[in-house]
């Protein structure tokens, strides 16, 4: 199959025809309804706000090189570290999910648009709105009580910027609740006619677990908060204990979003990866329905564990024991797709470009911070290391080992669709080099300082573990470096590069159909699904064995000129 | 997707395939209408477990001194909401006939229904001993009418501007009625959430 | 190679086992036990890390040969073997990790279980200082809880194994911005370090006055919120003598680095000493933490001490976290 898309897939190089409107530059800064356009709104708004959070990160990694709170105040020590926790998280990684939903998923499935152009546009601009709000909260002294926000302390500490911080996760979440109405829609009802929900490929079924959980974990998380402004505020208490409230309802109502937010955060470059890794590998998924159902599983899953943030707060030992169970089986369903991974690039013909790379680097981070996800989720053992630097390692090695690595397999997959142009291979290798070093040299040695006794969000720590502390930063300070031949690179590349043709990976979805860029409406004519989205390697027999296919494609190449 | 080569018939079918849905644009909005009330119950079920917590988890509930709820006006309200709901659904049988003049007509008094629920809304705020910083209870009772009042409000303003819209005669017909449809649920919705909401608050 | 296949699988398979096993205990991370509950919390972890060790092997190897055996040759065109699954494999893949989990569920609960989890009597038993210390706190509506309806418990309680509920040492333990209060209901010593005598279950009635806090015993491998308006017990049985740090792992604010304290397990005849001294010097301490104890922001706590030594209210949380030597040094 394969060699033969790429005779249609070369053979039409010309890109839009005369009569097609084409894109100006100005659609990228204005209210635009075209998901493309949105996507690509999407993703470089969540860049500019990565890289402030990552300074952030840096300046914490700077202080916490020694144990002594030299470079900055405790007190502003806590906001930078809040504020990188939520830019990370609500402008960062759920806003990167949104931008390859928004631009993928129409084109995988054929469809023209979304199901709400308009409401998407929407969502966007939100996203933005709700950033620059969070972000004038230096004005006012950000909120200090953790991305969390767990009263008592964010009712005592920076009043306004702990509003601020409020609103503008309101404003995030009731965004993410658009984007997911939207995705959800245009998943059920606009795939071409002849695509059934199990032949449309995997990165669907994960924005569909995705979606599922913004839509009922968001809201509730928006109640927790209209109350916590309540108390804030207008002087209730909700849940401030000197007025009779209590604290644990809003940890209770906090995780029950939060908990499913980690997946929210994850699913949809599980679903990257599930495209990614196929296509570089030349060989099918392996176990298409069980990735899909799993990404259901997980989303189902992921509902009713929360608590297991909470082992060692107000939890009752037979509550902690019904969501440490809970908590665990969820290594089931990840383990089905971890596997399955492995075992599609397993005898495949691995082209180990950056995306690959950065797609088995993926599967080798994240399966490390599952594991230590695991670990936690053994209550004897998380009341040891709750609140400290290993919860800090797990983290962040499913979410930057994980989400992060993804995403970037994601970009050097997509950016030839994306742009017309493809990335430079060694500079994409030195980036993959250095983020895999810089990641690992960081988060690493955090296990072992959590358990080691070094509690998180501290600005001033013991001195016996100012050797390891350094070693960590020394790691984070490459990462940084690590993202300049990235950015470099896409800077040169989106102008200079080397054109990239429809489809130079010979990928078989349904984006790769199109022209790069695509057309403003997407498909010049009808989108064929002439193959499933992983049918690789069945070529040479079909072929063989049957010519009248081989006419019938050569009619849809001719066709597609 | 076991064991499948290339499908014969799927190619067959697509190539010649003139995509009725790809560019005739099926309405999904109801769906995307439901979608987004599956989203908003969820806060109100935030809101509803949060109560409950309270509820069972505190000694004594509601907190002493806390005075006890009029029930006169609620109840009245609670008829007038849950009928409000009946004479709605007759707007919708009317322009489902054609008759946008009926449609107006049970539009209108639901929307009269709608002020009048607010206004026995206001009424109980008002003469309420409660304050809403007394103590928890009074804070809840708050925060769950009021968040509701708001929902109220928003569908009063839904079923104005259907009214708005139907000045023009041709606006709504018996084939193209979604914004009629989408007011109708979701008043529904919120009618629902109050009866919820009453038999927590008031009758529990 | 004619070396056959499952051989070689046998070999590998061999390997990362012992690997895993050797790993599992030789990792070296934890920091030591002081209690025979930390000991099967830490029994428990080497479980935890042998599977993972295997695990991580067997996928992390997975991987690398892949990425080695399999990479396209330059200029082949061709794609891989058309495999889109393997039941009998799935089966296994989903059936070995859920033994795993299930092995791993049910002895983290038998752990939790020694450790007194789910002592049905965790945190009943309140007894008659719970109102005193209501009282003294002044703000009875901060109970939200009546623990005379025993509807939580939450902490640890009495191991069921060791069955040494009545000779508890009782020390209630009070978080505030930022540093720990102890008070000894039975001797009346009130101190900003805790003493314990070695062997002796000890049971901790913890509150907070402020904020959420943590009381957190790394060598203990313990770990409580405290949570103001609520009394969480935590019971224990050191059996190590030595000096150990308490640390707040909650994010309570500025300080919350520096909210640092020192846990001395002492032999009897030390502890009686000590008890004796402290009962002594009683008076004195009591006026300078009441004082403490009232007020809640940090710099108010810290005043009277920055006045006696002369320094800035910032300058003595700092300081204070760097020593880890608690403000009771001039207690
Ligand atoms: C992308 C985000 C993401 C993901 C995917 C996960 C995945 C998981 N997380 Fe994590 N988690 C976070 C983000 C994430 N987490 C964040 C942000 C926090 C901290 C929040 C805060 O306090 O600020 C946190 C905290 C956190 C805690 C609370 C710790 C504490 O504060 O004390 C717990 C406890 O149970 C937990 C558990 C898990 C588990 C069991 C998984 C599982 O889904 C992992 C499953 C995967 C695997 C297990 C690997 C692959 C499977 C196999 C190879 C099969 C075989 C394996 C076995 C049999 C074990 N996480
Ligand atoms: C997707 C999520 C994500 C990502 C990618 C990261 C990335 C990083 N994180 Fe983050 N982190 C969180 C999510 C994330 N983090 C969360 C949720 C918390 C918890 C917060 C809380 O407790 O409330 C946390 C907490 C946290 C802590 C613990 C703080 C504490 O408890 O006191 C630390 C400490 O080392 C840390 C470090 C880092 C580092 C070094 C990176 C690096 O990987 C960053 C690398 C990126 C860059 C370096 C950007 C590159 C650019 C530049 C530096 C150039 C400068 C700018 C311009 C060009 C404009 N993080
Ligand atoms: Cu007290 Cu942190
Ligand atoms: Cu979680």
């Amino acid at each position: 199959m394969s060699t033969s898309a790429e005779k249609i897939v070369t053979s039409t190089h010309d890109g839009q025809k005369a009569e097609h409107k084409q894109r100006k530059w100005q659609d990228y800064f204005t209210f635009n309804t075209d998901h493309k356009v949105i996507g690509i709104q999407y993703l470089v708004t969540a860049f500019l706000f990565y890289f402030v959070g990552g300074a952030l990160a840096e300046v914490m990694r700077t202080e916490l090189a020694t144990p002594e709170p030299d470079l900055v105040q405790p007190e502003f020590y806590n906001q930078i570290m809040t504020m990188h926790g939520t830019i990370m998280l609500f402008l960062w990684i759920i806003p990167a999910g949104a931008a390859f939903a928004n631009f993928l998923i129409p084109l995988m499935i054929g469809a023209e648009d979304m199901a709400f152009p308009r409401l998407n546009a929407v969502a966007y601009w939100m996203f933005p709105i709700g950033g620059i709000l969070l972000m004038s909260s230096f004005f006012v002294g950000p909120a200090q009580a953790g991305w969390t926000s767990y009263p008592p302390l964010s009712l005592v500490a920076s009043k306004w910027g702990q509003e601020i911080w409020i609103l503008s996760i309101l404003i995030l979440g009731t965004s993410t609740i658009l984007g997911s109405i939207n995705f959800i829609t245009t998943i059920l009802k606009m795939r071409m006619p002849d695509m059934d929900i199990h032949s449309m490929p995997l990165f669907c079924w994960s924005m569909l677990a995705t979606s599922g959980l913004i839509l009922l974990g968001t809201p509730v998380l928006a109640a927790a908060l209209i109350l916590l402004s309540f108390d804030l505020i207008a002087g209730t208490s909700f849940f401030n204990p000197a007025g009779g409230g209590d604290p644990i309802v809003y940890q209770h109502m906090f995780w029950f979003y939060s908990h499913p937010a980690v997946y929210i955060m994850v699913l949809p470059f599980f679903g990257i990866i599930s495209e990614v890794l196929p296509v570089h590998a030349r060989k099918p998924i392996f176990g298409y329905r069980a990735i899909a159902y799993s990404s259901l599983a997980i989303a189902f899953l992921g509902l009713i564990v929360w608590a297991h943030h909470m082992f060692t707060s107000g939890t009752p030992g037979w509550l902690r024991m019904f969501f440490m169970a809970t908590t665990m089986v969820i290594a089931v369903p990840t383990g089905i797709k971890v596997f399955s991974w492995t075992a599609t690039i397993w005898g495949g013909k691995i082209n180990l470009n950056s995306a690959m790379l950065f797609g088995v680097g993926f599967i080798s981070l994240f399966l490390i911070g599952g594991l230590s996800g695991i670990m936690v989720a053994s209550v004897p053992f998380d009341i040891h290391v709750h609140d400290t630097y290993f919860v800090v390692a797990h983290f962040h090695y499913v979410l930057f080992g994980g989400s992060v690595l993804a995403l970037f397999a994601g970009i050097y997959h997509w950016f030839p669709k994306m742009t017309g142009r493809m990335l430079n291979e060694t500079w994409g290798r030195i980036h993959f080099a250095l983020t895999y070093i810089g990641f690992n040299l960081t988060f690493l040695p955090m296990h072992q300082l959590g358990i080691q006794g070094m509690n998180r969000r501290v600005a001033l720590y013991d001195a016996q573990f100012q050797s390891v502390n350094m070693i960590c930063t020394i790691g984070s300070y490459i990462l940084a470096v690590s993202t300049l031949p990235f950015v470099v690179n896409v800077l040169w590349s989106v102008f200079k590069g080397e054109k990239a043709g429809r489809n130079p990976w010979r990928a078989l979805t349904l984006e790769w159909q199109t022209s790069s860029p695509p057309a403003i409406e997407n498909f010049e004519e009808e989108p064929v699904l002439w193959a499933g989205p992983y049918e690789y390697g069945v070529d040479t027999e079909m072929i063989d064995e049957d010519s009248s296919i081989e006419e019938m494609l050569a009619e849809v190449s001719a066709e597609a000129k | 997707m076991q064991s499948s080569a290339l499908d014969e018939s799927k190619v067959t079918l697509n190539y010649h395939h003139e995509a009725a849905g790809h560019h005739g644009h099926p309405d999904h909005r109801m769906f995307g209408v439901i979608l987004f009330l599956i989203g908003d119950s969820m806060t109100f079920l935030g809101f509803f477990a949060a109560f409950l917590i309270y509820r069972t988890m505190m000694p004594v509930w509601p907190p002493e001194g806390t005075p006890e709820l009029e029930l006169l006006v609620p109840i009245i309200n609670t008829i007038v909401l849950v009928s409000s709901s009946f004479v709605m659904h007759q707007g919708q049988t009317a322009i489902k006939r054609n008759d946008v003049s009926g449609l107006r007509l049970w539009f209108g008094i639901t929307a009269a229904m709608g002020a009048v629920f607010l206004l026995g809304q206001g009424y109980e705020y008002f003469h309420s001993e409660l304050g809403l910083t007394t103590n928890l209870f009074a804070s809840c009772f708050y925060a769950l009418t009021g968040f509701h009042g708001l929902h109220v409000t928003v569908g009063v303003l839904l079923i104005l501007s259907v009214l708005w819209r139907s000045r023009s005669k041709e606006h709504y017909s018996s084939g193209s009625h979604f914004g009629v449809e989408a007011a109708e649920i979701y008043w529904h919705f919120v009618d629902v959430i109050w009866v919820i909401l009453f038999i927590l608050v008031y009758l529990l | 190679m004619n070396i056959p296949s499952n051989i070689v699988t046998l070999i590998v398979g061999i390997v990362v086992t012992l690997l895993s096993l050797w790993y599992g205990q030789n990792h070296g991370l934890l920091p030591v036990a002081a209690s025979s509950e930390a000991v099967q919390i830490d029994e428990l972890f080497n479980f935890m890390m042998t599977v993972s060790t295997g695990l991580f092997l067997l996928i992390e190897g997975i991987l690398i040969y892949s990425v080695i055996k399999f990479r396209r040759p330059k200029g082949d065109t061709t794609d891989g073997s058309p495999i889109e699954g393997n039941v009998p494999l799935e089966i296994l893949w989903t059936a070995i990790p859920t033994v795993i989990v299930l092995i791993l569920a049910i002895y983290s609960f038998e752990v939790y279980n020694a450790m007194g989890g789910l002592d049905p009597m965790a945190a009943h038993d309140m007894g008659p200082h719970t109102v005193a210390r209501a009282e003294s706190n002044s703000k009875e509506n901060l109970i939200a809880f009546d623990p005379d309806r025993k509807q939580v418990a939450l902490g640890l309680g009495v191991s069921p194994e060791t069955k040494e509920g009545e000779n508890q040492l009782v020390i209630n333990v009070n978080g505030i911005q930022y540093a720990w209060i102890f008070t000894y209901p039975e001797s009346g010593i009130v101190s900003g370090d805790m003493h314990i005598p070695v062997g002796r279950p000890v049971k901790l009635n913890i509150t907070a006055g402020d904020v959420l806090h943590a009381f957190w015993l790394p060598e203990f491998r313990l770990k409580q919120d405290a949570v103001p308006g609520r009394e969480v017990q935590l019971t224990f049985t050191p059996n190590r003598v030595g000096q150990y740090p308490i640390i707040c792992a909650e994010l309570c604010g500025a300080y919350h680095g520096g909210m640092k304290s020192q846990l001395y397990v002492q032999t009897e005849e030390e502890y009686q000493q000590w008890l004796q001294q402290n009962t002594l010097a009683q008076s004195d301490v009591e006026s300078t933490l009441a004082a403490n104890a009232a007020s809640s922001s940090d710099s108010e706590f810290l005043a009277p001490l920055a006045a006696e030594i002369g320094v800035e209210a910032d300058t003595i949380a700092q300081l204070h976290a760097l020593h880890h030597h608690p403000l009771n040094a001039e207690l």
